[in-house]
């Protein structure tokens, strides 16, 4: 499925970047305030179906550059990944870990597992819609 | 270090596919390292454990629920995991070379070095939950290495064999453990066996007991069981060796004499390890007879040798014990070796029957050398160490303290028909007239006779010097499984005395036996063949049958493919079982309060209904679609009204991602067309009124009742102080429920894979035909 209008094609060109910077700025700012990883992969994903819609499947998988089932398997093991750390400092497995990067000027970077689980969630609510929508469109063709 | 010891071989395997491309061909040699280091370390563990001390380290994992990952390393433990990762070091080169140029050799190495790792873990766990989790784990990669050439529907077919009864026997096996915990109160292999609790008077024993026998039976290919080990020799040969002689089969022994200390002295439990154990060595040394593959006649001898193993827990006297320990790992090195020897006679001359290999002394004299030598040890011949655990079997089985004579006969035939075996073995293919076989042979490579040669030369030093595993490791085993400090005074001369006349009649029945095979084998065979009819494989293929049957019965029955049919069982299966508890609990309460209500939280309330109405009566496929997503939009409106921001957005871009999903779907349907009829129609809407008005009084009775104290004020108070995160919803997806929220993306994926397979899969069939 493709559609020729001019209106799509330039519209999902303008609005693709500010949706995808959207969704990491969702996934980003969740912890403290409304967003998170499942939020921000479901923009994310809307990011690119609307780009599917306007260009089609083929294009979007060039633009993906990973396949979509890659996208959803590299989600499902960043979210095992983030239960391992704990193991290593002797705590229960899936215990967060936190760590505070200094940065120059008078902020610090909060890192932790529980970010690299959004990440995980993120990546695999992408990859699972992503792997919907480019199989079902592919199989009008 | 013992966790990354135990885990090694996991991270390894990640790295194998990177690793493949860098080390080509040499990658057997480069993976060996791990196993080699880890044999290193283990082997640094000996003077404390020699000492009479036993490691425990403690790891946690899941403190809630019991499970650690704690280790305990004593004689046991340690004479297994130093079998593991030595003979593993020589399997992974061994298999470079018996593989070299696979297509899926990383494959390989990615599920071997999985398995070793996980039957280090398997030996090494405190924890009983651990243990049965890492057993579990070696029932999957041997599945996944029987059927490693998954292109050949019967290797597929003895692979599903394999793991179903070793499956099968492992969830068996987590009954026993479990009530094994009832009956200890504790969770530790190691606090069981120091408690001086009488495990056999509670009354649960009896139920726990059999349990884990079954599971260590069917993991140990004890009679009746025994059929799939040999069935699993469709593996490639370096798995023969490893997991099915020299490991795996193993662990069913390992449990039984892990668990012998604190269970030895009641009678079921000795009774049925004498009665399964010398059954199954009977068994296993005639069929091993009886067969004509080389590799079905070492698989059978292995039967052979694990139904030993068992009888002499079964006998359970201190002689015994030290038995025990020496077959173990007298069989481990000769079988180990002979597998490889036997991957190198198939790997060079192309065939695995025997009777259609002969005088290959002059193409292969290495190999020729080192299988005499292991041939020897099998047959329990000095001066290997074969001959020393054999000596010992037959004195501790004299002197058990019952059923000594029908123990006696049984091991003088297994043994006499094991010499014969040794000869089929040895001088069958080696001596003799030389046959033409499908390759040209000529001597294994280095790395295919490194490991027999090394395991070979083990077994003959402790043969002739018995005194020096035995002060290192073996007294230690022997302790740890007989609850008691033991000095085990190995030698290989005992002077004349009864077992040796018993060798001695086994090595001259065992040759005439072999003498006469020739003559024997049609005979034999036709026995067999009619056997099998009635043996226990006929009755697990009956067995699997009527699974099949039973199953394709309540498809018919349950899943006709009509799709509203699946709705109207799910729906008034889960509304009238709720709905009757929730009237016999709570009665029947209806008391609406709508004085606080907004005029326009009426106004959402009126768009949905409007927009459920409107989607029940559309005929229109688009408009039904959007309507939902109305009613969706409407349901995100009461989420945002009533300040729940993250409920509302997840709303909103569900119902968005949901409309465009089911849009794209409606092209592919055939065009509206109405095929139900008036009654069904009306039988459809009661039930969704139902289904409506249940819920409807359950959302009601949940605002009204309150069984639990609320835990929201606990995320509310806890969120920022424990999980430095302001947003609750976000911390209790990620932070305090997190094993769920791992769970739920484990399952979106799964339904990726589902639309995945049934949309592209079906597409790529269709165009192919």
């Amino acid at each position: 499925m493709k559609t020729n209008t001019l209106i799509l094609h330039t519209a999902a060109l303008a609005i693709m970047p500010l949706q995808l910077m959207f969704s990491i700025f969702l996934l980003l700012r969740g912890h403290d305030e409304p967003g998170g990883g499942f939020i921000g992969g479901l923009v994310a994903a809307s990011a690119f179906v609307l780009y599917a819609f306007a260009f089609g499947a083929e294009s979007t998988r060039k633009l993906l550059r990973i396949s979509p089932r890659d996208i959803l398997a590299a989600g499902l093991l960043f979210g095992l990944a983030s239960t391992i750390p704990a193991l290593w400092s002797g705590q229960a497995m899936l215990t967060a870990q936190w760590w505070e990067v200094p940065l120059p000027g008078e902020g610090y970077l909060k890192l932790s597992t529980v970010l690299i689980f959004d990440i995980g969630v993120y990546l695999a609510v992408l990859g699972t819609l992503m792997t919907f929508v480019i199989s079902l469109m592919e199989s009008e063709e | 270090m013992m966790l990354l010891a135990v885990l090694s071989g996991f991270l390894l395997a990640l790295a194998v596919p990177a690793l493949h491309r860098v080390a080509g061909r040499h990658i057997g040699w480069v993976l060996a390292l791990l196993p080699a280091l880890l044999t290193a370390y283990f082997a640094s563990l000996i003077p404390t454990i020699s000492g009479g001390e036993n490691l425990l380290i403690q790891n946690q994992w899941m403190p809630g629920l019991g499970v650690s990952l704690d280790f305990m390393v004593d004689g046991l433990s340690l004479v297994f995991a130093l079998l593991i990762s030595g003979i593993g070091t020589f399997i992974l080169i061994y298999a470079g070379s018996y593989l070299k140029g696979h297509k899926d050799l990383a494959r390989f190495y990615v599920i071997m070095l999985s398995f070793m790792a996980s039957m280090l873990g398997l030996v090494l766990s405190d924890n009983l939950i651990t243990f049965f989790v890492f057993w579990e784990l070696t029932s999957i990669t041997s599945y996944m290495l029987i059927g490693f050439n998954h292109e050949d529907a019967e290797a597929r077919k003895c692979a599903l064999q394999g793991l179903f009864v070793t499956a099968g026997g492992g969830l068996v096996l987590m009954a026993g453990l479990i009530l094994l915990i009832f009956i200890t109160g504790s969770y530790s292999f190691s606090e069981i066996l120091a408690s001086d609790l009488a495990i056999h008077e509670h009354g649960y024993y009896t139920a726990a007991a059999v349990c884990v026998l079954i599971g260590a039976f069917t993991k140990s290919a004890q009679v009746p069981f025994h059929f799939w080990l040999p069935n699993a020799m469709a593996a490639p040969t370096p798995v023969s060796a490893y997991l099915h002689s020299a490991t795996m089969v193993k662990a069913g022994v390992y449990l039984l004499a892990r668990l012998n200390s604190s269970m030895d002295g009641d009678a079921l439990w000795s009774y049925s390890l004498m009665f399964f154990g010398a059954a199954t060595m009977l068994t296993g040394a005639y069929l091993a007879f009886s067969s004509t593959g080389i590799k079905k006649v070492l698989a059978y001898s292995t039967v052979m040798a694990l139904g030993t193993l068992t009888m002499l827990i079964g006998v359970g006297t201190e002689k015994a014990i030290i038995a025990f320990v020496c077959v173990l790992v007298a069989h481990s090195l000769y079988k180990g070796a002979l597998f490889m020897l036997a991957g190198a006679l198939d790997h060079e001359t192309g065939t695995k029957d025997i009777t259609k290999m002969g005088g290959l002394w002059h193409s292969m004299p290495r190999t020729a050398i080192i299988t005499g030598l292991a041939a020897l040890s099998l047959a329990g011949l000095p001066p290997l160490f074969g001959f020393v655990a054999k000596e010992l079997m037959f004195e501790s089985v004299l002197n058990s303290p019952s059923w000594s004579w029908g123990l006696l006969a049984a091991a003088v035939a297994s043994s006499i028909l094991v010499v014969a075996v040794a000869g089929l073995v040895f001088l069958k293919p080696f001596f003799g007239p030389a046959r033409t076989t499908p390759k040209q042979p000529h001597d294994a490579p280095f790395a295919m006779l490194i490991g027999p040669a090394v395991l070979t030369l083990l077994a003959l030093i402790f043969g002739v010097a018995p005194f020096l595993p035995a002060t290192f490791v073996l007294d230690a085993a022997v302790s740890s499984v007989y609850g008691s400090g033991v000095q085990t005074a190995l030698a290989l001369w005992h002077g004349v005395n009864i077992p040796l006349i018993l060798s001695g009649v086994s090595l001259l029945a065992g040759s005439l036996l072999f003498i006469a095979w020739q003559g024997l084998h049609p005979t034999l065979h036709a026995v067999n063949t009619a056997g099998s009819r009635v043996g226990p494989e006929a009755g697990y293929f009956r067995f699997m049958l009527g699974i099949t049957q039973i199953a394709s019965w309540q498809t018919r029955v349950l899943q006709n493919g009509v799709l509203g049919v699946y709705l109207l069982i799910l729906v008034l299966v889960t509304f009238g079982l709720t709905g009757y508890t929730l009237l016999t609990r709570h009665g029947f309460q209806l008391d609406f309060d709508f004085s606080n209500g907004y005029f326009y939280e009426f106004g959402i309330a009126l768009l949905i209904v409007a927009a459920t109405v409107f989607a029940s009566v559309t005929r229109s496929r688009l408009g039904s679609v959007a309507s939902v997503g109305v009613l969706g939009f409407g349901v995100a409106l009461i989420f945002i009204h009533f300040s729940a921001p993250d409920l509302g957005i997840t709303q909103l871009l569900v119902e968005t991602l949901t409309v465009i999903l089911l849009v794209l779907v409606l092209f592919k349907l055939p065009p509206f067309v109405n095929l139900s009829s008036p009654w069904e129609r009306y039988r459809d809407l009661t039930v969704a009124v139902f289904a409506g008005a249940i819920m409807t009084l359950i959302m009601l009775a949940a605002l009204d009742i309150q069984y639990f104290d609320s835990i929201s004020s606990y995320y509310i108070e806890n969120s920022y102080g424990l999980a430095f995160g302001k947003n609750i919803v976000n911390v209790i997806l990620v932070d305090f429920r997190q094993l769920d929220t791992l769970g739920e993306i484990f399952v979106l994926g799964l339904a990726a894979m589902g639309v995945y397979s049934m949309v592209k899969l079906r597409a790529e069939d269709q165009h192919k035909s």
